[in-house]
Order: C-alpha cells, then sequence, then structure tokens
C-alpha cells in the first residue's frame, strides 16, 4: 500500500510537471506557429493594415525610444534609492520605504498611464509644447514604473556583500561615500546591472500605462516630444478587430516582442553568472 | 564601529549624501502624489451603494459590483488552475528529479515566460481560448489565460521556498523511516508553506492589477457574471474605459481607489506571511 502511495505521488507530481511544461511549450509554439507567416512581411516603414501594409519599424523605434527614455530617468534614479536604502536610511524610513517600494510594484499599470495623463502630459503640453502625448511623458511614466525592479535587486545586491568590505575600507580611512563608490558599486555591479536590464525588460513589455500617454500615432519620432506607437501598444489597441493577415501580423509583432524580451532576460542571466 | 570609525566627512561625501537623499526623497514624494491623488479622488466616491449596485449607464451610475465579482471570479479561477499545476511542478523539479535536460528546459520555459508582456498572453489567450476552443469572452478564457501568466511565477517562487527548506529536514525524515511522500508532506511543505504562499498571493495581486490580457479573453460586458462561461468586465478594466472613453471620471477615481487599497491589502497579508515565516524560522 505504501509503495503504491509512493509511486502514485511521483506519478502525480510528473504529470502536473509534464502538464506545465505543455502548456508553457504550447504558447510559444502557438505564437511562432501564428506568426511566422507573416514574420518575413513585418520589415518595413509603413503600416497600414487596410492596405497591406505591415512595417513595424516605427513600432520598434518606438519602443526603443520610449524605453531608453525610461532607463535614462528610472536607473540613475533607482540606483541612488538603492544605496539610500542600503547605506543611508534610518532604520524607521527603510520601514515604511520598503513596503511602499512593494506597493509602487503592485499598483496596476493602468493607474500609472492614467496619473500620466493627468500630470505629466498637462505638463509638457504647457511648458514644453506639444500636445503632450509623447516619448517624452511615457518615458517618465515607465521610468517611475521600473523603479521598484531596480531598486528592489540593486539594494539585495548591496546587501548581499560581505560586510568586511565595508569595515576593511572605513578602517583604512575611506570615507563612506568613498567606500560605496570605489568598493561597494564595483563589487556589487552584476547584481546592479541584472536589475537594469530587468527593469528595461519591464519597460519593453508594458502596455497600459503607455497607452494612454504616447498617443500611438504610428510615424518615425523626430523628438522626444513626438507622438509613437509601441509594439505592445500596438497589440493592445488593434488585437480585438484584427482578423487574417492583420492578426497574423500582430502575432509577428508578438514574435519580436518574445526575441526582445528573451534576449534581455538572458543578458540579465548571463550578467549574473558571470560573477 | 559606525561613527567612531568613519574619516572625516568631505566635500564630495556631503555632495553624493545630498544627491542621494534627494533621488530617494523624489520617489517617496512621487508615491505619495499618484497614491494621494487617486484616494483623494476617490475615496469620497466609494460608498456602500457604490460597492453594491451594477453599473448603470454604461458606468455612469451606478457602482461597481459585478466588475468586483467579475475581478474576484477571473482570479480565483487562474489561482485554482495554476497553483496546483507550480506547486506540484516546483516539487517535481526540487524534490523529485536530478538535475538534468528536463529541470533545465522546465527551468528555462520558466525564467524566460516570467518576462513575457503579458500583452502577449492576452493575444494567445484571445485567439486561442476565445476564438479556437470556441469559450468566448468568458470567465474561464480569462482566468486560464491568467493562470498561464502567472505559472512561470509560482513555479519559481515555489522551487525556491522548497530549495531553502534546511537538507536537515529530509535526513531527519528519512532516518526515521519515512517514505519520500511522508517526507516531503510532512517536513518538507510545512516549513516551505509560507514561501509558497506568498508567490501565490503575488500572483493575485497580479490578477487583480492585470489589465491587457483580461480585456482581450473576458470582454468587457457591465452585466454581472453568472457562471464560468459568461463574460465580464474586470475593475482594471472598467477604470481603464471609464477613464479613456471619459465616461464618468468620478467612478472612474472611485474604482482605481479601490483597487489601490485591494492591492495594498494584498501586499500586507503577503508581507505578514513572510514575517511570520521568518518568526518562526528564528525561533528554531
Amino acid at each position: 500500500m505504501i509503495k503504491f502511495k509512493e509511486k502514485l505521488s511521483g506519478r502525480i507530481f510528473f504529470a502536473l510537471a509534464l502538464s506545465s511544461i505543455s502548456v508553457l511549450a504550447l504558447i510559444t509554439v502557438f505564437i511562432v506557429v501564428k506568426g511566422a507567416p507573416m514574420l518575413g512581411a513585418v520589415g518595413g516603414l509603413s503600416w497600414d493594415p487596410e492596405y497591406g501594409e505591415f512595417g513595424i519599424i516605427p513600432m520598434v523605434i518606438g519602443t526603443l525610444a520610449v524605453t531608453l527614455g525610461a532607463a535614462v530617468i528610472g536607473v540613475p534614479v533607482g540606483i541612488c534609492c538603492a544605496i539610500f536604502l542600503a547605506e543611508f536610511a534610518p532604520l524607521k524610513m527603510r520601514n515604511i520605504f520598503r513596503p511602499a517600494i512593494q506597493l509602487l510594484a503592485g499598483i496596476p499599470s493602468v493607474v500609472y498611464g492614467f496619473w500620466g495623463l493627468m500630470f505629466i502630459v498637462p505638463f509638457i503640453r504647457d511648458h514644453l509644447g506639444g500636445a503632450g502625448l509623447s516619448i517624452l511623458a511615457g518615458s517618465v511614466v515607465l521610468a517611475i514604473m521600473i523603479l521598484p525592479t531596480i531598486i528592489s535587486i540593486s539594494e539585495v545586491a548591496l546587501l548581499s556583500l560581505p560586510p568586511h568590505y565595508k569595515t576593511g575600507s572605513l578602517a583604512l580611512g575611506l570615507t563612506h561615500w568613498q567606500t560605496i563608490y570605489h568598493l561597494m558599486l564595483p563589487a556589487a555591479k552584476s547584481g546592479i546591472m541584472a536589475a537594469v536590464i530587468l527593469g528595461i525588460g519591464r519597460a519593453v513589455g508594458e502596455t497600459m500605462a503607455v497607452i494612454l500617454v504616447l498617443g500611438n500615432a504610428v510615424a518615425i519620432p523626430d523628438s522626444i516630444l513626438s507622438s509613437v506607437r509601441t509594439l505592445t501598444t500596438s497589440i493592445g489597441i488593434e488585437m480585438g478587430y484584427a482578423e487574417g493577415m492583420h492578426q497574423e501580423a500582430l502575432f509577428a509583432t508578438g514574435i519580436v516582442l518574445f526575441v526582445m524580451i528573451m534576449i534581455i532576460n538572458s543578458l540579465a542571466q548571463y550578467v549574473v553568472r558571470k560573477k | 564601529m559606525d561613527k567612531n570609525m568613519k574619516a572625516k566627512p568631505r566635500i564630495g561625501d556631503k555632495a553624493a549624501k545630498a544627491v542621494i537623499w534627494t533621488a530617494a526623497l523624489l520617489v517617496i514624494a512621487v508615491l505619495v502624489c499618484i497614491i494621494l491623488y487617486v484616494l483623494a479622488k476617490g475615496l469620497p466616491v466609494i460608498s456602500w451603494s457604490f460597492l453594491t449596485e451594477v453599473p448603470r449607464n454604461m458606468g455612469r451610475e451606478g457602482g461597481v459590483a459585478s466588475t468586483i465579482v467579475s475581478t474576484l471570479l477571473v482570479t480565483f479561477t487562474a489561482i485554482v488552475i495554476a497553483t496546483p499545476l507550480g506547486i506540484g511542478t516546483a516539487f517535481y523539479l526540487a524534490e523529485y528529479t536530478k538535475e538534468g535536460i528536463i529541470t533545465r528546459i522546465i527551468r528555462f520555459s520558466a525564467e524566460s515566460l516570467a518576462g513575457i508582456p503579458s500583452i502577449v498572453y492576452g493575444l494567445f489567450g484571445f485567439v486561442f481560448f476565445v476564438e479556437i476552443l470556441g469559450m468566448g469572452w468568458s470567465v474561464l478564457s480569462g482566468g486560464l489565460t491568467l493562470a498561464i501568466m502567472i505559472l512561470p511565477t509560482v513555479i519559481r517562487t515555489s522551487e525556491e521556498a522548497i530549495i531553502t527548506v534546511p537538507k536537515s529536514y529530509r535526513e531527519v525524515s528519512f532516518s526515521l523511516g519515512g517514505t519520500k511522500w511522508q517526507t516531503i508532506f510532512r517536513a518538507v511543505f510545512p516549513s516551505a508553506i509560507r514561501g509558497i504562499t506568498n508567490g501565490v498571493i503575488l500572483s493575485v495581486g497580479r490578477c487583480v492589477a492585470e489589465t491587457a490580457a483580461v480585456y482581450l479573453t473576458l470582454g468587457s460586458t457591465l452585466r454581472m457574471p453568472t457562471s464560468l462561461f459568461s463574460p465580464g468586465r474586470s475593475m482594471a478594466v472598467h477604470f481603464y474605459l471609464l477613464a479613456s472613453e471619459d465616461i464618468s471620471m468620478e467612478n472612474a477615481y472611485g474604482t482605481a481607489a479601490l483597487l489601490i487599497i485591494l492591492i495594498f491589502l494584498i501586499n500586507v497579508v503577503a508581507n505578514t506571511a513572510v514575517n511570520r515565516m521568518i518568526a518562526k524560522n528564528a525561533k528554531r
């Protein structure tokens, strides 16, 4: 009886694992099969499904522009916050800051998008010109959204350094900041890099936050005040009514996104392992 | 060691410290601004009738009862499907196999799929569940899509929790004559349960917050869902539609405030679970 139970439980766990992996394989295969026929047709500069034009280059540029903007704003602020939490924050502040960052990570992205629409977009319209719906607005909103990822992973990287790095350096007469800058940051470099890369991955994949603030024009941008459309918003906007080749083109967009994220994640894993 | 060992603070130190404090305060200010803004506009809207009445006139009037029910139903469905699958897979990975090709494949696909944008899951769910399998926009389509979306996270967090259970627990159980099954259920599982729970609770948060994938698979009808096969509209989608189509800003804020409160509560529950786990381990 016991033996039977043993065998059975092993089988059940195996079956569960097998189902998981088949489900995960299914989604990958399905998207590839659906999108592959159109993959050759999405290399163009013009997206006009009604006339059979399915070029996604403007969306690729839009995604890269908004992501780069988010990284430029979010990365320095995020790393500073991580240093703050790991080294400077008084205990009480740390205990408030950490759950706050966690809450920041949990707020639905559509709420951020809406906040951006109410605050950032009018601000840009009034002070910098243009319609306000722009790369800049998207970058600011995304920068806020990737902060939790960057802060929490960088902080862990800093906290997991052996304490004698710091004590030794301080004992040798270096100041606190010299210790952080010359010792701790270089030592935690791989963890911080991984945090940045994962944050960038999150920015590339975000849909609802940017759908509201980018203006979603299919055009190659000429300034940070231009309206753009990203790969994710393109799928989000058109999925509901797309049919035939149009739908396949959206799946091809999905494949491009898939590959981008895979590259970004592999990079993060590579950086962490290199250590 | 702290203050006495520190060298004289120099100008560079002071400047760097100022920059870092500024960044931290800036982030807090932005967070407070977002949350207070939504709560200040949204809390006055929330009332008993807002919570219990079905939306009328596209959501201009009435409450959000049906969207709350839709959100809970679709989240519940996703969790019920993903939790056993994810935890079972994690146990298989951690306890039943040696490192090999199969474990590497499962781990690689879980890690890769954890980062895939939710819109891609929505795309898949829309065409596969809604169209090809003919489930239409429904709680089931939405739940299955979300289940696949959170599955990689559940696998990873559960495996993490199982691996961190000290080896000695298993050794003691085996040495007392425990079988594999008994060891897993009486020695490993009770110690890993908090970590697993935390992963599941965070996944609940993701389901509640998800918008794009749910919009494509659950639909957007405001009627109260009556079964697994009814379509519905989640709170996040309701908020998006009210705000983006300028239907009712007031109710949009109310819905957003409710969402933030819900996410906050979910985080509190998750943190309590983790803290209790840490306290429990400290006692040992």
